[in-house]
């Protein structure tokens, strides 16, 4: 397990961690999701060794490893841009963990043959990084980091560099190596749907601090807040309510606490309808419903409708 | 900016007129001049006691002085391009000192320093030290002009590689010695080969520093350079032409690694 424990970090007048604390539990895939400055890759850095944090603790399998040199944590990385060893084949950078803890060569060669082998690279030895494509470097990074089989596997936007398809691709392999290596793996993202779709837990970050810990069903359906809420998923508001989209019940007739509105624009997006209205006090709402609801209210612009929230995921807004 | 084809090839003509007037003509009459009588002659002149003296001087003190400024480049360039300390501006604007200063006062300031009326003259004369007019003199004076060369090549291309692959090798276990030499040795390499190749030329062909310290003394402490401008003032114009087609040599020697080294510089640097 790797705790963090009241960690607070400053460059210079910037705060990038505001006494954070974190439990990321054993064998698990926990997810770092911010936006851009919200102290996420600090964060990993610092329980990776790689920058010191000014308060705090950070222990890993119950040791403090908070004044420990990254050479002695026992930790694998994954950077955003890879970190790829350039004049280096694709063998001799997944060995290198290996080599400088002067393993016998067999033994070395038998375990970069076997990691090659579980991301995919076997029969590219002999090449180097700038022949290989970049979801391809991305994995013999991976390789490369379980070389020593690490304690913890840290990724920092390990598929950020990297186009959607080749990114998603990456992502699902990433799930199933996890389930077959069972290394705790803390993973950064500023992408929500990559969090969702991967991690068992999500830790959401924002403005040095961490909103909510939970699985990304309980953060989806019970956001602690309007940030969370929004970061996850699109979000109405709905007056003072701010609701999901398809949580948004549309009434043909008045209906006990709905709000009477206008249809602006119906969009059609296959089994899908998003609807774009106009609440009697000019704020504009997005309703997100089925084709066969939308069949059967006739739902067309300029009609009147109403609008209540009917999903449980209810907050009310700042 | 787009230029009409006559103004192209007036600008091409006038740049390699420019460039033909000013480095190709006198090359080749050196060369023209030192073979004119046959190249036994030149052999001669280049064999001579003093010559073959001047000659392995050159080399002894290129052979210390670049190698020193390799270490120092090295460990200036990271320190410049990684370190985060006061005054590192000045240090970087100190380092081009060597460029801006004419070679001729920093003879004299080494004089000043180490000559026997100098600060430290005394105290190195009573330890039996001779700095001026002797070889240490001119490896100093080779190595303060030599000096900004590695330092200028390398810290760019440090800059430019980052030290990401540098924190890879740290979690991945390597300590700093092991992550220097397997990591950012490798990925300076052709920038540090560069920056050599530079100080080489520079250290062979420095004459203004190296003239005021040397004392001149013939067979002892006369470089090849200090062996041309000798001969040429005493007429012996075949013997300083030939002694200059050597240093010609060295120069044509280091440009043809200059260009072969170059393009691989160029492509560690964007890698």
């Amino acid at each position: 397990m790797i705790a963090v424990e009241g960690v607070s970090k400053q460059f210079g007048d910037y705060t990038a961690l505001d006494d954070v604390s974190l439990e990321v539990p054993d064998g698990s895939l926990t997810a770092l999701l911010g936006p851009s400055g919200s102290g996420k890759s600090t964060l990993l850095r610092i329980i990776g060794g790689l920058e010191s944090p000014d308060r705090g603790r950070v222990v890993i399998e119950g040791e403090d490893a908070t004044g420990v040199p990254p050479q002695r944590r026992e930790i694998g990385f994954v950077f955003q841009h890879y970190a790829a060893f350039k004049h280096m084949t694709v063998r001799d950078n997944v060995a290198f963990g290996l080599t400088v803890r002067k393993q016998p060569k067999a033994k070395v060669d038998e375990r970069v043959d076997e990691l090659l082998g579980i991301v995919g690279l076997a029969g590219y030895q002999k090449r180097y990084p700038n022949q290989l494509s970049g979801g391809q470097r991305q994995r013999m990074a991976l390789a490369r980091a379980l070389a020593v089989e690490p304690r913890v596997l840290l990724l920092d936007e390990p598929f950020g560099a990297l186009d959607a398809k080749v990114r998603a691709e990456l992502r699902e392999w990433l799930r199933r190596l996890h389930d077959e290596v069972h290394v705790t793996t803390l993973l950064v993202t500023h992408d929500q749907e990559e969090a969702m779709s991967i991690a068992d837990h999500i830790a959401v970050m924002d403005n040095a601090r961490i909103e909510q810990f939970g699985s990304p069903r309980e953060l989806y359906d019970q956001p602690a807040n309007p940030f969370v809420m929004g970061f996850l998923g699109p979000v109405s508001r709905l007056g003072d309510q701010l609701v999901r989209p398809h949580d948004i019940a549309l009434a043909a007739s008045a209906v006990d606490g709905a709000l009477e509105a206008m249809v602006s624009r119906v969009i059609h997006l296959g089994f899908e309808v998003r609807v774009e209205l106009m609440l009697t006090s000019g704020e504009a709402v997005t309703a997100q419903i089925t084709r066969t609801e939308a069949d059967e209210l006739e739902l067309d612009t300029g009609e009147i409708v109403w609008l209540r929230a009917a999903g449980p995921t209810v907050l009310r807004a700042a | 900016m787009t230029v009409s084809r006559p103004w192209r090839i007036a600008l091409r003509t006038i740049g390699l007129a420019y460039l033909a007037a000013l480095l190709l003509v006198p090359v080749a009459v050196i060369f023209y001049r030192t073979f004119e009588h046959g190249i036994g002659a030149v052999w001669e002149s280049v064999t001579t006691p003093a010559a073959v003296s001047a000659f392995w001087l050159t080399l002894e003190v290129t052979a210390i002085a670049v190698p020193l400024n390799t270490v120092f480049g090295i460990v200036m360039a990271m320190q410049l391009a990684r370190g985060r300390f006061r005054g590192k501006a000045l240090l970087n604007a100190l380092i081009d000192l060597p460029f801006a200063i004419s070679p001729v006062v920093i003879g004299l300031s080494l004089i000043l320093v180490y000559g026997v009326n100098g600060w430290f003259g005394q105290a190195l004369a009573d330890a039996g030290i001779q700095v001026i007019f002797s070889t240490p003199g001119i490896v100093l004076a080779t190595i303060f002009v030599s000096l900004p060369f590695v330092v200028r090549e390398v810290t760019p291309v440090l800059r430019e590689v980052g030290d990401e692959q540098e924190q890879a090798a740290a979690t991945l276990g390597a300590g700093r010695w092991q992550t220097f030499w397997r990591i950012t040795l490798p990925s300076i390499r052709w920038g540090v080969a560069y920056g050599v190749v530079l100080s080489v030329a520079r250290s062979i062909g420095e004459f203004g520093a190296v003239s005021v310290v040397s004392g001149k003394i013939s067979g002892e402490t006369e470089t090849l350079t200090l062996l041309v401008e000798k001969r040429f003032a005493n007429f012996d114009l075949a013997g300083a032409y030939a002694a200059s087609a050597l240093l010609a040599l060295i120069a044509l020697l280091t440009l043809l690694a200059m260009t072969l080294i170059k393009p691989r510089r160029e492509e560690e640097d964007h890698a």
